[in-house]
């Protein structure tokens, strides 16, 4: 029988590292990634994980020492955050590039300077590019369940990339709530033991990260490329085969009460259970509204995004990051690209809020919603708005 | 030096690139002639070689090979110029001389 628990995000994710078996863990300790860490020490130390856990002295270590680890066919799971990233980022790339399928849990976190250990967006789009599956959860659930699929879709001989699997700073990574744990049976099921296809074996030499001059560089890349984009279908096969197992079906692209709505506004990550609720309030007034959680961030899921919003006048998309000195919050860019070739499309408005762990009320939603509409019938002399900025926000033009 | 002919990066299109850049084919290094961005190359005088083989023990490109009559002589496909045979050579028979003169 599965178990009902309380358990914050990271233990969540700590959780699914166990019964997924992992073989090696090698992490450095950052907020507010630290009780992942802890968590999965313990468990090496306390005979509940049979794993070797290397204590490392920084990410840029640990995320190498993955990449050994998975070199030779070990499971590996890693986690950090926000200036903890930005350390380990050339490794980021080599990860992706050398197609090692491991999993690594973001607790998001905004960047420095100013020191900030409070969470936002920011750490994960400055990996947007880095050729990783990555994910966003919306709860303490999805921190376990989204971990454990990694494994599974990541590991795939079909596939061979990391997953980097993004939950909210605090929000989510410490606050505690009910996760539905299954039995190690179910988790077997699901998730097969990992056979890495070009594991270093000295009876069968070959060689791993070789020099890519000119002559053979860009058909590495497009290789790699058109291989991202191709995992798409082995990403929604996992869901689904997840769904099979567990009975929690996830999407790319999911919606809620999205019918008949002119309006939808997007958000990622926990905030969407929040704008959930204000597109509550919204919708008991009697307000033509929904919402879009998009759960998929790379491949980008374009198809299901233009499915999504193909009969929609306003899409508003929030984002808790700045693109200092670009056209909007870096994930309605996105959106804006996916759709502008679509000879219907919505009128696409950005707001950017919620940055370094400032929150995010129902009401804040509420104004985002209100305030989204406003500017796609008037438009704005801005290229984005804020949310909760102290102070009339000009200056933001192009 | 095998006689099999190791295919070079040009030969694959992208789509028959190996996973993540791997390479699958033993000592296919040897195709990838990287002597082109030396300097100076090591001059043998044989006459004071007296045929030790401490070059070809420290070379460490493995560029320095035994010859027929036994002397031991860079192959300038893959020496890099770096001087470490003409430090080390105790006869004083290696000499590193300009690429530019003759």
């Amino acid at each position: 029988m599965s178990k009902r628990v309380g358990l914050e995000a990271s233990h969540a994710a700590a959780e699914a590292a166990r019964m997924a078996d992992v073989d090696v863990v090698a992490a450095y300790p950052i907020t507010p990634q630290t009780h992942i860490p802890e968590r999965l020490a313990e468990m090496v130390a306390d005979g509940e994980l049979n794993a070797a856990y290397i204590p490392v002295e920084s990410e840029h270590s640990a995320l190498s020492a993955c990449l050994g680890a998975v070199a030779v066919g070990a499971r590996t799971f890693t986690a950090t955050a926000g200036q903890g990233l930005e350390l380990m980022h050339e490794v980021v790339y080599v990860a992706s590039s050398m197609r090692y399928p491991l999993v690594m849990t973001i607790c998001n976190r905004a960047l420095s300077a100013p020191l900030s250990v409070w969470g936002d967006h920011s750490d994960a789009m400055a990996v947007r590019d880095t050729g990783w599956i990555q994910v966003f959860c919306q709860n303490n659930q999805e921190a376990f369940d989204m971990t454990l699929w990694a494994f599974r879709v990541g590991e795939d001989s079909r596939v061979l990339f990391p997953v980097m699997v993004h939950f909210d700073g605090f929000h989510l990574s410490h606050v505690t709530e009910p996760v539905i744990l299954p039995e190690q049976e179910e988790v077997d099921r699901f998730l097969p033991g990992f056979q890495y296809p070009f594991a270093l074996n000295p009876d069968e030499p070959m060689t791993h990260g070789a020099f890519g001059p000119p002559d053979i560089y860009a058909e590495t890349k497009i290789a790699q490329e058109v291989a991202l984009r191709k995992s798409k279908d082995v990403i929604i096969q996992g869901f689904k085969e997840f769904g099979d197992v567990f009975g929690r079906y996830y999407q790319p692209v999911e919606l809620y009460k999205t019918e008949r709505a002119r309006t939808l506004l997007l958000t990622m990550g926990s905030f969407s259970e929040t704008a959930k609720i204000a597109i509550d309030t919204k919708q008991d007034q009697g307000e033509s509204v929904g919402l879009v959680n998009l759960r998929l961030w790379r491949p980008f899921p374009f198809e299901e995004l233009r499915q999504a919003v193909r009969d929609v006048e306003t899409l508003i998309v929030f984002d808790r990051c700045i693109s200092f000195g670009g056209p909007g919050g870096p994930v309605c860019s996105e959106v804006r690209s996916a759709l502008y070739n679509q000879k219907e499309r919505p009128s696409v408005v950005s707001l950017v809020g919620g940055l370094g762990g400032r929150d995010m009320s129902v009401k804040d939603f509420e104004y985002v919603i209100d305030r989204g509409r406003e500017i796609a019938e008037k438009g704005s002399k801005e290229l984005f708005e804020t949310v909760g900025i102290r102070g009339k926000v000009t200056g933001i033009r192009g | 030096m095998t006689e099999k002919k190791l295919k070079t990066g040009a030969d694959f299109a992208w789509k028959d690139m190996e996973v993540g850049n791997i390479v699958t084919e033993v000592g296919n290094a040897s195709v990838r002639e990287t002597g082109d961005w030396r300097t100076e190359r090591p001059i043998l005088d044989k006459e004071k070689c007296t045929k030790c083989a401490l070059c070809w023990i420290y070379c460490p490109d493995a560029a320095i090979k035994p010859s027929e009559e036994g002397y031991y002589e860079a192959d300038l496909y893959y020496c890099k110029g770096c001087g470490i045979c003409a430090d080390i050579c105790p006869a004083g028979a290696i000499t590193m001389t300009e690429e530019e003169e003759k």
